[in-house]
């Protein structure tokens, strides 16, 4: 699946726009895609491994907070993650 | 009772038809400074002041620069007032704002007559949508995932495509933007601590308060610190900041007036938002708590060396346009 990767955070995927990971769960793409790109963990997570308070991640149209199975959520190929802050500051490349 | 020898016999006649009151205008600038004096109790001999700047009409700071901006291009003859009254003709303001210099344009478009265009990512909080749309500005929704440079873009696409229908205002490059606290901020700030201040902290968006106020401070004394804060990640929870080395810097940003820059965590910010709101009744933006964090280091910093200070910073805006945000309600 696709993982849109807001402008902001482009500077950590060696200016990709897209990530395309694969996993059985949003947990486990979000994983692999941390994995791969280890410098963006610190932007999304705090230290404990929570996702920061101003980070909301979408499933197709949906903020995964507020999904029954969180990050638990079974993802199928055809499925979009977008990571978006909770907040539309400041001017970025 | 006799209600007739009241009415006639207590009242004054109203003789001519005198202004009373006060305009709008009148009402941005000339805030008031807030003493913070709970979080500097255990350091004798240092004060944080803080600019309410919620108190302007639009409900934050940029009220000042807007204002500005809109008075010079009405001056310069590139922007008409009134035109509802006098029909069409005039072109419409157009910016890039991710939210309060846009409210600041849709309420002085409405209140001075002239029609307001904002360029905003879609992800701004609901609050300030629905304000804008209470003004009645036209607002172009850009793709969250790009930020205020999406909406830039957007901007500026649309000011080259119809230069006779639209006057891009430009609040990152406009001079008048940093000139308006150069006017009046720094001039408030020196009467209101009876030229005491010794340290001047504010937060870089388009960076025009930092630069105005900054500049007018040191004339006066160029002892004064002046300290700018920004986030320290160019994804953060700071409504309008941004994080410099990671931005496209603004025309009107000068890097090397700061003595210092703090780099702030969004969650150091929530804390003190929230510490604020509990412990000092102040319900304060996500920035404006930064900016305090900002301070209480400073001032901590000062305490260690013994030395007394007075340090002004900004409180941007208030916390109402922030309260859907979830950081309020965890831990």
């Amino acid at each position: 699946m696709d993982i849109h990767i807001p402008t902001p955070l482009r500077a950590y995927t060696g200016s990709k726009q897209t990530v395309n990971v694969t996993g059985a769960t949003v947990g486990q793409v979000l994983q692999q895609l941390t994995d791969s790109y280890p410098e963006l963990r610190q932007h999304l997570y705090t230290p404990e491994g929570k996702l920061r308070s101003f980070v909301n991640i979408y499933l197709n149209d949906d903020d995964i907070r507020y999904l029954p199975g969180k990050e638990s959520t079974p993802i199928e190929e055809s499925d979009e993650l977008t990571i978006i802050p909770s907040i539309a500051g400041g001017r970025y490349f | 009772m006799n209600a007739k020898h009241i009415d006639e016999g207590n009242f004054p006649m109203i003789a001519t038809a005198r202004s009373l009151g006060v305009t709008l205008l009148d009402r941005i600038g000339n805030t008031p400074l807030l003493s913070l004096e709970r979080l500097t109790a255990h350091l004798p001999g240092v004060q944080i002041l803080g600019k309410v700047e919620w108190a302007n009409p639009g409900g934050s700071i940029k009220d000042r620069a807007a204002a500005a901006i809109v008075l010079d291009a009405e001056k310069r003859g590139l922007l008409k007032f009134h035109q509802a009254e006098g029909g069409s003709g005039g072109r419409a303001l157009l910016d890039a704002t991710s939210g309060n210099t846009g409210i600041a344009y849709a309420m002085l478009g409405a209140a001075l007559g002239f029609p307001v265009t904002l360029c905003v990512p879609s992800n701004v909080s609901p609050e300030r949508k629905n304000i804008l749309a209470a003004h009645g500005a036209t607002v172009i929704w850009t793709d969250p995932a790009d930020g205020s440079d999406g909406a830039i873009r957007t901007a500026r696409a649309l000011a080259a495509a119809e230069p006779d229908h639209y006057l891009y205002a430009d609040q990152y490059g406009n001079e008048q933007n940093w000139k308006a606290h150069y006017r009046t901020t720094a001039n408030e700030i020196w009467k209101q601590t009876e030229g005491q201040v010794t340290h001047f902290i504010a937060g870089l968006g388009t960076s025009g308060t930092f630069m105005g106020t900054t500049r007018r401070l040191r004339e006066l004394n160029p002892k004064i610190k002046c300290i700018s804060m920004q986030p320290d990640s160019p994804f953060n929870g700071f409504e309008g900041l941004k994080h410099m080395a990671t931005a496209i810097v603004p025309p009107i940003y000068d890097a090397k007036l700061a003595d210092a820059n703090i780099f702030m965590e969004t969650e150091r910010a929530y804390v003190m938002a929230k510490e604020l709101g509990r412990r000092d009744g102040l319900l304060v933006g996500v920035s404006a708590a930064g900016a305090v964090a900002a301070s209480l280091q400073v001032a901590e910093q000062e305490a260690r060396a013994g030395r007394e200070a007075v340090i002004v910073t900004i409180l941007c805006d208030s916390a109402d346009k922030y309260l859907s945000e979830r950081f309020w309600r965890e831990g």
